[in-house]
């Protein structure tokens, strides 16, 4: 559908609700690894993100160290990871840290008690989730996906569920794609796609696929033009979700040809 | 008593006696905007931190935000 004087294309899509916030941009921005902070805030600028990711670090007693919340626009919603977290307790406990320097109540469970692959520990997750969600916090889960995992936290109280794409800094893509297919398929909460996606191609399969959203970190932040970086996988994001809208056609194993196959100019009549 | 210790951040430091929680972090020169503190591992929220007196052998936490995915 086509507006009467602009190119515009009118797109009939809901907004991404969590937690009965409402969001048009699709595309969740990480905070690590960047080189400066005002990378950062131009990152976030060109992108368009509404929700950010963050860590919470001891600070450094022998330098004056800077939050990086400054860089972060006021309208922009501080998803605090648990990151460091070794079990549901540790992560509970960052949870609550960060929820009483008064910049919200959205976190996002990462436990992690493996150094090589730094893969979600999805049992001590569902146990931090049911504490955190029981204590009014808005629980975003970090997951291996996996649909056990995923219904017991949507039992929790969970907001949204985040499996991971490939391995956390990895530049993978799409590893686990048959099994966020099932959760996008089972479970009825927003499926924000994190860690792994390391090129927009990548992320708009993910958003073709049905995800309700994609996170990037890594690709963005150690690209040579973060702020290029992130909105291109912004864009790609709104590309992907378009393309999910419409319904694509599935794929065949034989040709079938563009043009009508009747009709040619030299046919006898 | 001259000096008391207290670990900070799981360092060992020594402070003046009688500091309250505001005081400790002022010496620490800290950027006090954003900084969220524990107390022998209770949050102690930082319209508290005057009213906080510190002792020796307190265990201190003191975090802020930083980047992270």
């Amino acid at each position: 559908m086509q507006d009467n004087n602009s190119n515009h294309i009118i797109v009939e899509d809901q907004p991404l609700e969590i937690a009965g916030k409402n969001f048009t941009n699709r595309f969740l921005l990480g905070t690590g690894k960047f080189k400066n902070k005002q990378e950062i805030a131009d990152s976030i600028r060109s992108s368009g993100t509404q929700i950010v990711t963050v860590a919470l670090r001891r600070i450094d007693l022998e330098q004056s160290s800077e939050s990086i919340l400054p860089y972060i626009p006021k309208d922009v919603i501080i998803l605090t990871n648990t990151s460091g977290a070794r079990t549901a307790q540790e992560a509970v406990r960052i949870a609550r840290l960060a929820k009483e320097s008064g910049c919200g109540n959205w976190v996002k469970i990462e436990v992690i008690n493996d150094s090589k692959y730094l893969l979600p520990d999805n049992h001590e997750t569902i146990k931090a989730t049911e504490i955190l969600a029981s204590e009014g916090f808005v629980v975003l889960p970090y997951i291996i996906p996996d649909l056990y995992t995923a219904r017991a936290l949507v039992k929790a109280g969970a907001a949204t569920i985040m499996p991971l794409a490939s391995l956390i800094g990895s530049n993978q893509g799409l590893k686990a794609k048959e099994f966020i297919k099932i959760l996008i398929e089972e479970i009825d909460i927003p499926i924000i796609v994190d860690a792994g996606i390391g090129a927009p191609s990548q992320a708009a399969e993910t958003m073709e696929m049905g995800a309700d959203a994609v996170l990037v970190n890594t690709a963005v932040a150690t690209s040579a033009d973060p702020a290029l970086a992130a909105k291109a996988f912004s864009l790609a994001i709104k590309a992907g979700r378009l393309a999910y809208l419409s319904r694509l056609p599935k794929q065949k194993d034989i040709a079938d040809a563009s043009s009508p196959l009747t009709g040619f100019l030299f046919e006898a009549s | 008593m001259l000096s008391m210790k207290m670990i900070i951040n799981g360092q060992e430091k020594d402070f003046e006696p009688s500091l309250s929680l505001e005081n400790l972090i002022d010496s620490l020169s800290q950027n006090k905007a954003h900084v969220i503190a524990e107390l022998n591992g209770n949050i102690i929220k930082s319209s508290e931190w005057v009213r906080t007196t510190v002792a020796e052998g307190d265990k201190i936490e003191l975090v802020t935000f930083v980047g992270g995915g």
